[in-house]
């Protein structure tokens, strides 16, 4: 096991994206995501990255630079938050369903009005269906391992997919902690050299992204969506191989002081670590409360959210965003749909927290459990809304 | 552990201290974190920076709401805040300012453990700027010992780089001067 090093986890997911070698840089500046792509900046101009950085005139096309670079078979990242990405959004789309691996680091931002620039997942929400591979990180080592399984699982020629990572903005983007740190030999037996199955070559010539008749569109999205699917047994096998590099093991789906536990919380995130204080608080007072953290999005893991949740006569589903005028908030909705069929199912509750960079204690998460367990009388709650 | 409260204003590197603590911390084999009261920076408005130090794993996410150590880096925000507030019992108030102690008790109507340096002439003294990140972590080390001053000479030689060695002599001067009142 390596030294820990205090480090902003900002630039700690920079120093692995370069330990990674990748190629081209493609980012327009968003807080909270500057610091990342400050730090990828500095060591381009510094030489310690040989890449190429491409300062574009927007998040659009910093995406669609992400695109060409990823078809020419360069390994590629970007970064963004919010706005950013709502801008970009169109492309994304692009991406994924052309068959581009890329790593992207959404420091997720509150979208605007009013304006924000502080942590929820209003952004990540909004491309929810955007058929990337997507993960939220709980802190920096989280989110310093997955910039190398990102690479290694997006560019796997049995996945072709690009990845997304959440890491909270402020609450993650901007702290300083201790991480273990991997060395450059670590990061070449890990990752592979990207071989692209597909390339734009001027020697050997492709088409891509070409038009969809009516004929082929529903075949396109469904072979899309089986592919999305199977990255998950590589997925798995990346996180089995990085727990054999560095002993820290990451799953789908996670779980804290589970057994015996009637109420479960349910949360993404950076929120998952203060949720677990709230559970010790619980625990100790005689309270049977436990925590699962779901870390994969996307392809979501259906199995071990109902394995995890089959037991508990409650779940409290902790989002982080609206969907305003809907059911229930994001996260909750699909917890409640993955549940529906099952011949016993805990009763559902969504609590929405954490807007727009509202602060959430441990003692909050207690309180929302309580309030959840005593009937809040509706589908979804906003937690801590005055007046 | 130890949770800290850093007031400055946008500029002054309140931010810089925490970060310097926390990473003194981990260099030592603690477990620490640091970071701003998030929000945009503006040059000269009041800023909050927070540190956790502990020996096992740091998971609270959360603000720190009653730290155990208060650092003020300048005087004027004393007429603007309450800088105790929050202040958990046994706490430590860690102040820069040309005052003495008792007149900084009555002035704020404080009565627990404090410690006072006068860190804006020091900085200008030394550094030949009146910012005093460096110079209150020192007042805060001699304070209450979250971290040895020995370990600090490392997060000062990775962030301040050629003009490390004059932080470091504000820093260990700070550390001479601090009045600390029990």
């Amino acid at each position: 096991m390596g030294k820990k090093v205090g480090m902003e986890v900002s630039i700690a997911a920079a120093e692995a994206a370069a330990l990674c070698d990748v190629d081209v840089v493609a980012a327009y500046p968003i807080t909270p995501q500057t610091h990342i792509v400050e730090h990828l900046s500095e060591l381009v101009a510094n030489g310690h990255l040989d890449a190429e950085f491409v300062p574009v005139e927007s998040e659009h096309s910093a995406m669609s630079v992400c695109c060409g670079s990823a078809a020419a078979g360069a390994r590629t990242i970007t970064s963004t938050a919010a706005q950013g990405l709502a801008l970009m959004a169109e492309i994304v789309f692009i991406a994924s369903a052309m068959r581009l691996p890329m790593v992207m680091l959404v420091a997720n931002r509150a979208l605007s009005a009013p304006l924000s620039i502080w942590n929820d997942h209003s952004d990540a929400m909004m491309v929810r269906d955007c058929g990337w591979i997507q993960v939220f990180c709980e802190n920096g080592q989280d989110v310093y391992d997955h910039v190398f399984h990102g690479f290694r699982v997006g560019e796997d020629p049995r996945v072709l997919l690009p990845v997304m990572i959440n890491l909270d903005g402020f609450i993650l983007t901007h702290v300083i902690e201790p991480m273990e740190f991997w060395t450059k030999e670590m990061a070449k037996s890990y990752l592979p050299p990207f071989k692209p199955v597909y390339r734009l070559h001027p020697d050997k010539v492709v088409s891509m992204g070409a038009f969809g008749m009516p004929e082929i569109y529903a075949e396109q999205k469904m072979a899309h969506d089986v592919a999305l699917r199977n990255s998950r047994p590589v997925i798995d096998e990346a996180w089995d191989e990085l727990a054999r590099l560095t002993g820290r093991r990451y799953s789908a789906v996670e779980h804290y002081k589970t057994d015996g536990a009637e109420t479960l919380i349910l949360a993404m995130g950076s929120l998952c670590e203060t949720a677990s204080l709230a559970v010790d608080q619980m625990r100790d007072g005689g309270k049977k409360v436990g925590l699962v953290k779901l870390r994969l999005w996307r392809p979501f893991p259906f199995a071990e959210i109902r394995q995890a949740l089959a037991g508990a006569k409650d779940v409290v589903v902790l989002d982080r965003s609206v969907s305003t005028g809907g059911g229930s908030a994001p996260v909750t909705s699909e917890i409640r749909a993955v549940m529906y069929h099952e011949p016993s199912r805990p009763k559902i509750h969504c609590m929405i927290a954490g807007l727009g960079g509202r602060d959430v204690t441990p003692d909050d998460v207690s309180n929302m459990v309580d309030m959840a367990l005593a009937g809040t009388g509706a589908e979804y709650y906003i937690y801590g809304v005055r007046g | 552990m130890i949770e800290m409260r850093f007031h400055g204003r946008g500029g002054q590197g309140a931010v810089t201290s925490a970060e310097l603590v926390a990473q003194a911390a981990i260099d030592t084999g603690k477990c620490a974190t640091a970071f701003p009261s998030f929000g945009p920076e503006r040059r000269g408005a009041p800023v909050v920076a927070f540190a956790r130090v502990a020996d096992e794993p740091i998971r609270v996410r959360a603000k720190v709401y009653t730290p155990d150590v208060v650092i003020v880096l300048d005087p004027s925000l004393l007429d603007i805040a309450n800088p105790a507030e929050g202040l958990r019992d046994g706490g430590t108030l860690v102040i820069n300012s040309s005052k003495d102690p008792q007149t900084l008790r009555k002035e704020l109507g404080y009565s627990g453990k404090l410690a006072v340096v006068d860190a804006s002439r020091i900085a200008r003294e030394v550094i030949g700027l009146p910012i005093t990140n460096t110079t209150m972590v020192g007042a805060l080390v001699k304070a209450t010992g979250v971290v040895d001053v020995a370990a600090l000479e490392g997060p000062f030689q990775r962030r301040f780089g050629k003009i490390a060695a004059r932080n470091l002599q504000a820093m260990k001067r700070a550390w001479e001067e601090t009045v600390v009142a029990e």
